[in-house]
């Protein structure tokens, strides 16, 4: 039952011997050490566990690993480059727009893949895009803002 | 009068916590018992000078040890010391604190109290927190007691040892330390012609300084660091994923562990089989007593392993939510002292309420709610022959240190616990439970063993926010100020039972009662319950005596503090002169807890046809004395309010038979951005007033207010949390 899958996350090549049903998230996080993907609720209802795949939205503890071969896989390890934060990043830094940060990294590549859809997005647009994400703490206004500073910074370039 | 001492006061609260009663996981039995046979500082800190704080004062001639203008030497170091402060030959700064960082943001705004009075970089100060092998002792992160007890402490501790190293520069340059002043990490000569750092000036040194309860402090309107809104110290690696929470801790060789739970809560277990392993998966079974759990390989091995188990349980029938309310009413318990039933009276309530002009009498009702953080209980432990480290997010490392020793029935002193900057808790991680089991699955495993609960079992083998009853009479004189009040809370707690308006007679009873689920502290305790009735309440008294809900309240409050959050709220929602639309409807609801006072207005719409409840805008006013991070503040504020809608609302725990029938996110609804209205937040900064927390607080106005709101909205009283948890009709 276990074969090798060839994963490409964060532009680097990875094969893994795994169960094609072994969900995306457990094979981030205990076989690559990437553990800025959390687990939430493991049933799609919270985002702490959001990557990109090829530029969209997935939740990687419901997608099988199998699924996801040869596909781009972004995770919030992957967005800074060089040390360079992406701006949706720095937005939520500058907006402080966290508290205990545990559902930030799936905020975060939400609000990338949003704005790539929707560059100018309105409040309501931005509240029903993000629907899916919890954060528990209540910082939902910070980073609707957060969001809206990004789009901002990206008009001006 | 009677006054019983459990009853929180009015007042300051007092420099040692009340422990309140409904923090009822604090005296539960462990849950595990496993049947089982069975500093040097300076060695470990380096050069430097070392500031303790001693928890309380000195005797004079412990603390005569130091003497102004130079440095004291202290051997041995006092018992009770609550946080010590380094400053290294290298140029850092570290400060050990037992608080730990669950969100809150006391790693920022400790940081900001160290570096207002050190006179040092915010930037250059590290903070260790929750080692019980490193930093000293602490009951624990709760009851929003980090900034009036942490905050205070480090800021002597650092004040201390600012003019420790202004003392070591007079002596090494034989001048006057008056003349010398602390100036962003140096030491300076008025003038500047000469300065040394601090680095500099420790080189070699191995001093250590205990400072007396009564250091002089930089009054808040001169600071400089607090005061200013500093953002999350280390934001920067939680936006990269960098940060490290409890539940991403990793060792070489390290097993995952999974635990059988019970199909019900009680339930015995009478056998269990376990088949052979896959040899590859690498399983531990472990069986001890009630506990059953496996190690394996991987998480998947782990959950398959589990799976394979046959086990027998017994279980006993039990109640349910349907019953819940009259369960809690008829089943009182008689216990005194901490956790106990607490009375306050005063007057004579039954003569004064029989002789008022409006009287009324009403129960409201609250239910179980879960904290649900966004991290489920997580910990991973390692053996080293006999002792014991474990990595684990919780509230309280050093209760957990405790646990750990006594289920695992070894010496306090070979379990070390560390907490790393965890995914939230919410008053809910104040127990240990996943770090005994990961220690015990880890002790067989012969390995370290990982173990995170699934969102369901956080959702049920957790403990929740008590459910309650609470009666509440009253009566008011024809001029609408209040003649008599009696309030009983069954079970749910007495955090801000008291009532803080002016009526001459008052019985105010907890009443402990038997109670079907495991339950404990809450953000805000029985505050929010309390408040809750107290303030629906006083809506109704108010449209019985045909008066402004407003102008009803301030008619019967003499405290400033909350006067002022009254009249700051109300002016920035506009409620004076203003109408609601029809549909709409506007409530106010406000109290004082925690050294925290607050106010908040609310408009409604409700939709006639369909019952559904719309939260238009939040108008909040919250003081707290002085401001030590406005917008860490503002962002508490908000977060609070946030939190406090899916209670109000629609939060809530069904069970029955020692089942959560809802132990999940698609089935317990928590607040989500569309839930979301306009916050407005007045913060009022009082800098006469030393600071208080401002976690929790914040939460209690919100419920009454959109109760009252409702209420005006529909002619329709609603009197039990969640208010709407599916639609107004079926409320």
């Amino acid at each position: 039952m276990a074969n090798i899958i060839k994963l490409r996350v964060n532009g680097v090549a990875h094969e893994i011997n795994a169960d094609p049903q072994t969900s995306l998230l457990s094979v981030l996080r205990d076989r690559l050490d990437m553990t800025g993907t959390k687990y939430g609720c493991g049933e799609a209802q919270c985002g702490a566990c959001t990557v990109l795949i090829d530029g969209s939205p997935r939740r990687s503890c419901v997608t099988a690993v199998g699924t996801a071969a040869n596909r781009h896989i972004t995770t919030i390890e992957g967005l800074d480059h060089h040390g360079r934060l992406h701006p949706v990043q720095k937005a939520f830094l500058e907006e402080d727009a966290l508290q205990c940060g545990y559902c930030t990294p799936g905020m975060i590549l939400s609000a990338v893949a949003f704005l790539k859809s929707n560059p100018h997005p309105t409040e309501q647009e931005i509240a029903q895009a993000m629907e899916g994400n919890i954060c528990r703490c209540g910082t939902y206004p910070r980073i609707v803002a957060a969001i809206q500073r990004a789009a901002r910074k990206r008009a001006e370039l | 009068m009677i006054e019983d001492p459990s009853v929180p006061a009015l007042v300051e609260p007092a420099v040692e916590p009340a422990v309140e009663p409904e923090r009822y996981e604090f005296r539960a039995p462990a849950v595990h018992h496993f049947e089982l046979q069975r500093r040097d500082f300076f060695k470990f800190l380096g050069a430097g000078v070392l500031v303790v704080c001693a928890l309380r004062d000195l005797p004079a001639q412990e603390s005569g040890a130091r003497h102004p203008g130079g440095v004291g030497f202290f051997e041995p170091l006092p018992k009770e010391i609550s946080a010590w402060m380094h400053v290294s030959e290298n140029g850092t700064v570290t400060v050990y604190t037992g608080k730990v960082e669950i969100g809150q943001n006391i790693r920022t705004s400790l940081s900001q109290a160290v570096a207002e009075e050190l006179r040092f970089p915010l930037g250059d100060i590290q903070m260790v927190m929750g080692d019980t092998q490193l930093t000293p002792f602490d009951m624990g992160t709760f009851g929003s007691r980090t900034t009036p007890t942490m905050n205070l402490q480090l800021r002597k501790v650092a004040a201390a040892a600012r003019q420790e190293l202004i003392g070591l520069a007079a002596k090494k340059w034989n001048v006057d330390p008056q003349r010398l002043e602390a100036v962003d990490g140096r030491i300076e000569i008025s003038g500047k012609r000469k300065s040394i750092t601090y680095a500099e000036l420790v080189r070699g040194q191995q001093l250590t300084a205990v400072i007396p309860a009564d250091e002089s402090l930089i009054p808040p309107a001169q600071w400089t660091v607090e005061g200013q809104s500093i953002p999350k110290v280390n934001g920067r690696d939680f936006v990269t994923g960098r940060h490290l929470f409890p539940a991403d801790q990793k060792l070489p060789g390290m097993l995952y562990g999974k635990v059988l739970r019970p199909p019900s809560f009680g339930a015995t277990l009478v056998s269990i089989s376990a088949p052979s392993f896959d040899l590859a998966d690498n399983v531990t079974f472990v069986r001890d007593g009630n506990f059953a759990g496996v190690a394996a390989a991987s998480e998947e091995a782990a959950v398959r392993a589990l799976a394979s188990l046959q086990a027998k349980w017994s279980q006993q029938p039990q109640i349910s939510n349907k019953e819940l309310f009259s369960y809690l009413k008829n089943n009182p318990v008689e216990t005194k002292g901490f956790g106990g039933e607490s009375r306050y009276e005063t007057g004579s309530v039954d003569k004064d309420l029989a002789a008022s002009e409006h009287q009324l009498r009403q129960t409201y009702t609250v239910s179980y709610i879960a904290h649900a953080p966004l991290e489920p209980r997580a910990a991973l432990a390692q053996w080293s022959g006999n002792t014991l480290t474990v990595w684990t997010g919780t509230q309280r490392p050093f209760a957990v240190r405790t646990e750990l020793a006594q289920a695992l029935q070894i010496p306090e002193d070979q379990v070390r616990v560390l907490m790393p900057d965890m995914g939230s808790g919410y008053g809910g991680k104040h127990t240990g439970e996943c770090a005994v089991e990961a220690a015990r699955l880890a002790r067989t495993a012969n390995a370290p063993v990982k173990l995170v609960w699934t969102r369901e079992e956080e959702f049920t083998w957790a403990y929740f926010r008590p459910a309650g009853v609470i009666e509440v009479a009253g009566g008011i004189h024809s001029d609408g100020t209040l003649a008599a009040w009696e309030f009983t809370n069954y079970n749910s707690g007495a955090a801000g039972i008291r009532t803080f308006y002016e009526v001459p007679s008052q019985r105010i009873v907890f009443q402990p009662t038997r109670y079907p689920l495991r339950q404990g502290s809450y953000r805000a305790l029985a505050a929010t319950a309390n408040h809750f009735a107290r303030e629906s309440f006083m809506d109704e008294l108010a449209h019985a005596a045909n008066m402004d809900p407003l102008e009803f309240r301030l008619r019967n409050l003499k405290n400033e503090r909350l006067r002022a959050v009254f009249q700051a709220a109300a002016e920035k929602f506009g409620w004076s002169g203003a109408k609601p639309a029809p549909g709409h409807g506007f409530g106010i609801g406000g109290g004082f807890e925690k050294g925290g006072n607050v106010a908040t207005c609310v408009e409604v719409a409700v939709d006639r046809a369909s019952g559904g409840v719309q939260i238009v805008r939040v108008a909040t006013a919250f003081e707290c004395g002085a401001i030590v991070n406005p917008d860490n503040l503002k962002n508490q504020i908000v977060g609070a309010n946030i939190m406090g809608l899916g209670g109000a609302l629609f939060e809530k725990i069904e069970f029955a038979n020692g089942r959560i029938l809802n132990p999940r996110f698609s089935k317990y609804r928590v607040p989500r951005f569309s839930d979301v209205p306009q916050i407005d937040v007045v913060m009022l900064d009082r800098k006469d007033i030393p600071p208080a927390g401002a976690g929790e607080t914040p939460l209690v106005g919100l419920a009454p207010a959109i109760g009252n709101a409702i209420f005006q909205a529909t002619g329709t009283r609603l009197r039990s949390l969640p208010l709407v948890p599916d639609s107004l009709k079926t409320a």
